[in-house]
C-alpha cells in the first residue's frame, strides 16, 4: 500500500540535485523540494494517470520556482531571456578569466539554465522537457543553444559572441 | 564543405541532439560524418559535452549526499499527517459498521432492478442505485466509460464541473485496481459520478459518487439512522448474490464501492478510497 510512498522518496534525489543546481544555494534547494512534495501529495489522486512521473515532479518544481522567483522569495534575480548575449556582461566578467562553474550558472537566465540542468543532470529527452516547462520544443532548442553558448562565454570570461575558439574548453581529439 | 556525402543538412538543433545523444543511430553516424569535415562545428559540440560533464560533476554528489530527515518524512506523508490515523480510524469505522449492518442486505434479490424496488430507506436506495448502475456498465465491452482513465485529468475536472463539488479518482493501484475511466449518470438528486477500475482479472469495480448538497432534508433522516454514531462515515455493507456494495456519506457526498468481490477485499479497497477521499485534504 505504500509503494508510492517509496516511489517518491526515490525521487527526492534527483529532484534534490537538480534543486541545487537551479537554486544556488542548499537551504532554498530543499525548501524547494519540500514544497514540491507537498504538492505532489495534494494531488496523489492524479498519481494514477500520471505516465512520466519524473516529467510530473519536474514540472511542479519548475511552477513552484517561477512563482518563488516572483513572489520575490528567493534572492536569484532573473534575468531577461530576451536580455542579448554579450551587450551587457555581467560586472567583472572581463576581469575573471574563469568564472567556477555555479557562479556561471547563476548568471544564466532562468529559463536557460533549466533546459540545460534538465539536459546535462537528467539527460531528459528535448520533448520530456518541452512537457516538463509547458513550452514548445523550438523554445526549448533556442534556450539550451543560447544557454550553452552564454556559459560557456561566462566561464572564459569573454563577450559569448565573439569570435575564437574557447581556450578553456578546446578539445583535441 | 565537402559535398560528397548526400543527406539532410545537419540544424543547429541536431547538433545539440548529437551531443546530447538523443539522435537515432543513424542520423548521429551522419552527424559524425559531417562534424569530421567541419572542426569548427565538432569543437562546439565537444565543448558541449565538457559542459554537462562539468555539470554532472558538479551536481551530482547530491545525489550522494543523506536525505535530511524532514524531506524524507514529506516524501512519505501528506503535510496534514492523516494517513496512520485515517487508516486506523477507517478500521474501526470499518468494524462497527460491519457489525451493524450485519442483518441488513439485499441477498435475495435476483435482479438489479429489484434492488431499488426493495429498498426503502435512503441509504438503500443509494447502494441499490449503485449497484445497478455497476450492472449495467460492469459487464459493458465497448463502453465502459465515458472518459477513459488515460485522460484522468479531464475526466476529473468534466465531473467535476458536473458535480458541482471536486471530484478526484482515488488511484489503487497498490490494491491490483487500475482506473479504467468514468461517466456521468443521473441520479435521485442530480449527477452521480461512476468511476470504473479493473484488475488484472479484468474484474470490475466501481465508485459511485453522489452530492446531495441540495437534499439536506434526505442527509439528516439517513442521519437519524445511525445509533447517535456518525453516520455519515460509517461503513455499510450490501450484497446482491456476488454483488458486494460497501458505501458510506460523508456529509454531502455518498459513497458506494460495488463490485464482484469478496467483502474483505472490498473492505480493503474502501478503506482505501475513504482514505484518499475522505481523509485527505482538498
Amino acid at each position: 500500500m505504500d509503494a508510492a510512498d517509496a516511489d517518491l522518496l526515490d525521487w527526492v534525489p534527483r529532484l534534490r540535485r537538480y534543486a541545487r543546481a537551479l537554486a544556488g544555494n542548499r537551504d532554498d534547494a530543499d525548501d524547494l523540494v519540500q514544497d514540491t512534495l507537498e504538492r505532489a501529495w495534494s494531488r496523489a489522486s492524479l498519481w494514477r494517470g500520471v505516465a512520466d512521473m519524473r516529467g510530473w515532479l519536474f514540472s511542479i518544481m519548475h511552477n513552484l520556482h517561477v512563482d518563488a522567483l516572483r513572489r520575490g522569495r528567493l534572492a536569484t534575480v532573473p534575468l531577461s531571456e530576451d536580455t542579448p548575449e554579450g551587450i551587457a556582461p555581467p560586472p567583472q566578467a572581463e576581469r575573471l578569466a574563469v568564472l567556477d562553474l555555479q557562479a556561471a550558472l547563476d548568471r544564466l537566465p532562468l529559463e536557460q539554465r533549466e533546459v540545460l540542468l534538465l539536459v546535462a543532470l537528467e539527460d531528459m529527452a528535448y520533448a520530456d522537457i518541452a512537457r516538463t516547462l509547458g513550452i514548445p520544443l523550438g523554445t526549448v532548442m533556442s534556450r539550451l543553444s543560447r544557454g550553452r553558448e552564454r556559459l560557456r562565454a561566462l566561464l572564459d570570461g569573454a563577450p559569448s559572441a565573439g569570435s575564437g575558439e574557447p581556450v578553456r574548453l578546446k578539445v583535441v581529439k | 564543405m565537402s559535398e560528397s556525402v548526400p543527406f539532410t543538412p545537419v540544424s543547429e538543433a541536431e547538433l545539440h541532439a548529437c551531443a546530447d545523444g538523443q539522435l537515432t543511430a543513424e542520423r548521429a553516424a551522419e552527424v559524425q560524418a559531417w562534424l569530421a569535415e567541419r572542426p569548427d562545428e565538432a569543437a562546439r559540440v565537444r565543448a558541449w559535452e565538457a559542459q554537462k560533464r562539468e555539470l554532472r560533476a558538479l551536481f551530482d554528489p547530491v545525489l550522494a549526499e543523506a536525505v535530511p530527515p524532514e524531506l524524507r518524512r514529506r516524501a512519505r506523508r501528506s503535510p496534514a499527517g492523516w494517513r496512520r490515523p485515517a487508516l486506523a480510524a477507517a478500521a474501526a469505522l470499518l468494524l462497527v459498521a460491519v457489525a451493524g449492518s450485519a442483518g441488513w442486505g439485499l441477498r435475495g434479490a435476483r435482479d438489479a432492478t429489484l434492488l431499488a424496488a426493495a429498498s426503502p430507506r435512503a441509504g438503500d436506495t443509494f447502494a441499490a442505485r449503485a449497484a445497478l448502475a455497476h450492472a449495467v456498465y460492469a459487464p459493458e465491452v465497448k463502453r465502459p466509460v465515458e472518459v477513459d482513465g488515460a485522460h484522468e485529468e479531464q475526466l476529473v475536472t468534466w465531473l467535476s464541473r458536473r458535480m458541482g463539488a471536486p471530484m478526484r479518482a482515488p488511484h489503487l493501484q497498490s490494491l491490483g485496481y487500475a482506473l479504467e475511466g468514468g461517466r456521468l449518470l443521473p441520479g435521485e438528486h442530480g449527477p452521480v459520478a461512476q468511476f470504473m477500475y479493473r484488475d488484472e482479472a479484468a474484474h470490475r469495480l466501481t465508485l459511485y459518487v453522489s452530492n446531495d448538497g441540495t437534499a439536506r432534508a434526505l442527509a439528516s433522516a439517513d442521519l437519524r439512522a445511525g445509533d447517535g454514531a456518525r453516520v455519515d462515515t460509517a461503513f455499510r455493507f450490501a450484497s446482491e448474490g456476488a454483488l458486494n456494495v460497501f458505501y458510506w456519506q460523508d456529509g454531502p457526498f455518498r459513497y458506494a464501492i460495488t463490485a464482484a468481490a469478496d467483502r474483505a477485499a472490498l473492505t480493503r479497497v474502501s478503506a482505501e478510497v475513504y482514505r484518499q477521499l475522505v481523509e485527505a485534504p482538498p
